[in-house]
């Protein structure tokens, strides 16, 4: 039997970043000690937030922060597709559009005028789209930003050989092992974590706050069960509308939620 | 616990400190009620006086609500998120450890989890009862766990007589409460000047022994009676007294279960909550550096997707099969197992449920007479 320190070939590893703020990169570099352990396992080639550069070589795993909102996003990405053996998406950004998708419907030229000086020199799509719409994704993990032991996990799964767990749970599955009262209960406040997916411990709920959704939808997410409860509770439609209009606001089931809401309201 | 009046005794209420500093002199972390995100949570006591009084919660479907006891008594609310069930079924433990050894051979061992010997004061009839039923799963003979069985044996329950149930409470309708009658180690029943109380075991006994109280005169005994049946007549909600078994499976397709999975978010908040449900998941979770990996199980629900999941399919893809599965084991299949229902009647469904969804409610639509069409 091989030890596991004869690993013959490391892995050849890339970070890249597209349209975002650089979050999920940090919660690489945030691993600390673990980043290199990690470090000594894989061959990082190109991670510019922690110093390497080589976008272009060949790689066994793309990890892909932010989403595609330039001209050149959209072409960037179809090279790095082409050059990776494995593909994954990191952070809302690239699982749904993110925050930036908040223009997607609503955009006008009018708004880069009024806003830059030099509003020439703005490439922007008219749309931010996550990466699953323009390349195949072999797997997305969530979240604004995505956790330390998520990307950990991932991580040991592929040098393992087996595929990551993928957990779709809501956010109240951890909120009760941590053993947090629920929050919508005992406050009366109108928290996302019954449609929104485990990964971040119920890191809001554990300070005594509403969960706003930033990993996105769970599965089986009864988005319309949740909007009666938020209205029961006298939130306005269109306070209900913004809860599923957020750092998400694109990933199709919170979308269908909020045009759901405005549909009932015309607001 | 009034069975046997002529061994029970009085413990004035200023002297609550002393059975607590008994407890701790025994060695016991001692485990009460504490406030934490507006709720009622068992949590260590720093000192013999630090029993917290005069706390209550209002409690309705969907809602909790921290209110104060005009009485100020000690155990006037009714109860928190969770009974004993962390205590014994931990929400994430390992199981055990892979490890390679220098010639790069595989070493499993059980890794034995480190329990500080407990004492949780403020116990209820109901909870009780489920720990009963917990037992019966985990301490099956030839199947006995042993992670629960470790915790299960470091517990010493202080239990409490329910004076003040919430409107959500229903363990008269279930026989579970409100007065414990089995179970615990220590019972008392909260009057005005004072608790009876009596010994359930065998190290119940030494600590009553060792706090030579007076004992209780009828009049107290009397007192702490009427209190329990004052306590069940209050109790506004129900389930059924009969067995459930065969209505329930045979309206496996009534249409209740789609208008109740039209309500339910699948949060599983109502199974985390239940002091019965002990469903779990098992994970691997591998080091980082490839060398070692320890295996874990943590709490699951059937609102889950991968709890139904099986070989290249979902037997519960959505939430009516889910929330069917829920109800039905807990009221009816549960019967097969374990000889009764897995329903106590604590009522932390109802009150747990962010969106209200009543367990008694959607019984008495299921089993109307009449199945509507």
């Amino acid at each position: 039997m091989n030890t596991p320190k004869a690993d013959p070939i490391k892995p050849r590893v890339a970070v890249h970043k597209f349209s975002s703020c650089d979050g999920c990169q940090l919660a690489f570099l945030n691993l600390g000690e673990e980043l290199l352990t990690l470090a000594g396992r894989v061959d990082l080639v190109h991670f510019a937030e922690a110093g390497p550069l080589d976008p272009d070589t060949d790689v066994d795993v793309a990890f892909v922060e932010g989403s595609v909102s330039t001209p050149e996003d959209a072409e960037r990405i179809q090279h790095i597709r082409a050059h990776s053996r494995l593909l994954i998406a990191i952070g809302a950004c690239a699982t749904s559009g993110g925050i930036q998708g908040l223009r997607n419907g609503v955009f006008d030229e009018g708004w880069v005028a009024q806003i830059y000086s030099h509003p020439e020199a703005i490439a922007s799509l008219e749309r931010s789209t996550p990466i699953a719409s323009h390349v195949k994704v072999d797997f997305e993990l969530w979240g604004c930003p995505v956790s330390g032991p998520q990307m950990l996990a991932v991580v040991n799964a592929l040098l393992l050989g087996v595929t990551p767990r993928d957990n779709a749970d809501k956010v109240c599955t951890e909120c009760k092992q941590r053993g947090y009262p629920c929050v919508m209960v005992s406050r009366g406040i109108a928290c996302m974590g019954p449609v929104t997916r485990a990964g971040c411990g119920a890191l809001c709920p554990s300070l005594g706050r509403d969960c706003y959704g930033c990993y996105g939808p769970a599965e089986n997410a009864n988005t319309d069960a949740l909007a009666a409860q938020f209205k029961s509770q006298g939130l306005a439609p269109q306070a209900v509308t913004q809860r599923f209009q957020s750092i998400n606001s694109q990933a199709p089931v919170f979308l269908a939620a909020a045009d759901a809401i405005r549909a009932h309201h015309h607001d | 616990m009034l069975s046997q009046p002529d061994q029970a005794g009085f413990l004035p209420l200023d002297h609550m400190h002393v059975l607590v500093a008994r407890l701790m002199q025994l060695g016991y972390q001692c485990l009460g009620p504490a406030v934490e995100n507006g709720a009622i949570v068992m949590r260590e006591l720093d000192a013999p006086d630090g029993l917290p009084r005069g706390l209550q919660a209002e409690q309705a479907p969907g809602r909790y609500r921290l209110t104060q006891d005009p009485h100020n008594r000690y155990f006037a609310w009714a109860n928190g998120p969770q009974a004993i069930k962390p205590q014994t079924f931990a929400a994430k433990e390992t199981l055990w450890r892979v490890e390679r050894d220098a010639a790069g051979a595989q070493q499993f061992a059980a890794v034995k989890p480190v329990v500080p010997a407990q004492a949780i004061i403020g116990v209820r009839a109901c909870d009780l009862a489920a720990l009963a039923l917990q037992d019966a799963h985990f301490l099956r003979e030839g199947r006995r766990d042993r992670h629960y069985a470790e915790r299960r044996e470091q517990l010493f329950l202080v239990a409490v007589q329910c004076a003040e149930p919430a409107p959500t409470c229903f363990c008269a309708s279930t026989g579970d409460g409100p007065t414990p009658t089995a179970g615990y180690d220590l019972a008392l029943a909260e009057l005005a000047d004072g608790f009876v109380a009596v010994s359930g075991s065998k190290k119940g006994e030494a600590v009553l022994d060792a706090l030579k109280l007076a004992p209780a005169t009828s009049q107290q005994i009397e007192a702490a009676r009427r209190q329990g049946v004052s306590a069940a007549a209050s109790q506004t909600r129900s389930l059924p007294g009969r067995t459930l078994r065969d209505v329930l499976m045979k309206r496996l397709e009534h249409p209740r279960w789609d208008e109740v999975a039209a309500r339910c978010l699948a949060c599983g908040n109502c199974t985390a909550v239940c002091p019965t449900c002990f469903c779990h998941a098992e994970l691997d979770e591998p080091a980082l550096d490839g060398a070692s990996s320890e295996h874990a199980r943590m709490w699951d629900s059937c609102f889950g997707e991968s709890h139904g999941h099986l070989h290249g399919f979902n037997v519960r893809p959505d939430i009516r099969s889910r929330y069917r599965q829920w109800l039905t084991h807990k009221l009816a299949t549960w019967h097969d197992q374990f000889g009764r229902s897995g329903c106590v009647g604590c009522g932390r469904c109802i009150a747990w449920c962010p969106v209200g969804i009543d367990l008694t409610e959607e019984v008495a639509a299921l089993t109307a007479s009449e199945v509507k069409p």
